[in-house]
């Protein structure tokens, strides 16, 4: 093992220790591993915007393919940080109308066309006679599930009557949802959780076992 | 956006507009991320200029953010160890600093979750104990040692989890809510679009 990844196991053991440390109780350890990551974790997006958005998408284009007018995304960008001045905060409204403006534009049809669509499309087209019995009692589940769930999350009439009884029905589809994706967490977080000790255990417990022997 | 999604034809005006103004949404957008970036800058900068509570961490964080970015931002042709290449220290910061730190920081959720869960999988009533079975079930799946338990009761048990559980229910709820949201989502649009919703310019 070279000094170099010696340190680098000794960096990330003395970082992942200082975050576990807060499992005991707050401590300035752990405030120190945790205030690094905040910077590290926002630096990180400075540069991955600076380089695909700012360099790859508006500086590149306007000087090496003559798309001079992306200079006016860039000053609706810069205008942005007016709202760092309380007088001309105003201005940055400008900027926001536009991407508002856009993005509701975007979404009217997006999400009408590419989610709800396709989503009901997909759900009565799992009533296919070819799939059998159990494709059609699949189906079954999916499109009773599918208008249980709507409904529930219908809160414009009071669930009384047979709009309860189906509003019941969805909550019951939702809680199995719900404790399958708690599931799928909670093993999420244990595979993490795993992958730490074994570095502990094997890197930095190796670096250990190779400095005294 | 809306009539261009109508009136697209491919080398008309519209058609090639519409890639050329996501494009400076995008480039706005990225700007408003360095904006929220720089904002950091400043509300930690105050601090440790005022020397408040806790300003030593403030400046760790300072540190953090300029040790990772300006080398990012700076041109590779100055040196290797700039840009976002393989060898930068951008990339060495990410590799040995930020993504262990967050997988550490993910990990100890699990603790967390383990408490959450002890309080909340009490089945108080036929609704939680729904949750808690397909919890129990969905978690014993997703382990070899708990596959086996499952296979030993019967052998088609996994792919029923599979098919009915993951397949049929969640897909159902989770297509429920998409659509419940995109419909949210584009009625949302349409306030903007009409002026009725202007809360996003402080109105």
């Amino acid at each position: 093992m070279s000094l170099v990844e010696f340190l680098q196991i000794w960096i990330i053991a003395f970082f992942t220790l200082s975050l576990f440390s807060f499992l005991y109780k707050d401590n300035p350890f752990y405030k120190l591993a945790e205030h690094i990551f905040a910077g590290l974790s926002a630096g990180y997006y400075v540069g991955l915007i600076w380089e695909s958005v700012i360099l790859q998408q508006m500086i590149d284009p306007m000087f090496n393919n003559g798309k001079w007018w992306l200079v006016f995304p860039g000053i609706l960008g810069v205008l942005m940080f007016s709202r760092f001045s309380k007088n001309y905060s105003w201005i940055s409204r400008i900027s926001l109308a536009f991407v508002m403006g856009t993005t509701a534009g975007i979404f009217l049809v997006s999400e009408l066309h590419g989610k709800v669509l396709p989503q009901i499309q997909a759900t009565m087209k799992s009533l296919d006679p070819s799939q059998g019995f159990a494709g059609f009692i699949l189906a079954l589940i999916i499109i009773v599930g599918v208008i249980s769930t709507l409904i529930y999350f219908y809160f414009s009439k009071e669930h009384k009557g047979a709009l309860g009884g189906v509003a019941k029905v969805g909550i019951w589809f939702i809680m199995i949802s719900f404790g399958a994706h708690f599931g799928y967490t909670v093993m999420a977080r244990i595979s993490l959780l795993i992958g730490r000790v074994q570095f502990l255990i094997d890197d930095w417990g190796g670096s250990i076992v190779q400095l005294f022997s | 956006m809306v009539v261009s999604f109508f009136f697209r034809a491919e080398g008309s005006f519209l058609g090639r507009i519409e890639p050329e103004i996501l494009s400076w949404v995008t480039i706005v957008g990225g700007f408003t991320l360095l904006l929220g970036v720089v904002s950091i800058v400043r509300v930690n900068y105050t601090a440790v200029k005022r020397k408040a509570d806790g300003w030593g961490y403030k400046l760790a964080t300072l540190i953090s953010v300029f040790v990772i970015a300006i080398p990012a931002m700076l041109p590779t042709g100055w040196s290797d160890q700039f840009g976002r290449g393989d060898g930068s220290i951008y990339k060495w910061l990410f590799n040995y600093l930020d993504a262990p730190m967050m997988a550490t920081m993910f990990a100890m959720l699990a603790f967390y979750i383990a408490s959450a869960a002890f309080r909340a999988f009490r089945a108080r009533n036929a609704e939680a104990t729904l949750l808690l079975i397909t919890a129990i079930i969905v978690m014993l799946w997703r382990v070899p040692m708990g596959e086996e338990f499952l296979l030993s009761i019967h052998p088609d048990i996994p792919g029923w989890i599979n098919t009915y559980i993951m397949g049929g229910a969640n897909l159902a709820v989770q297509r429920g809510i998409i659509i419940g949201a995109a419909l949210g989502a584009a009625a949302m649009a349409l306030r903007i679009m009409l002026g009725i919703e202007r809360t996003y310019m402080g109105k």
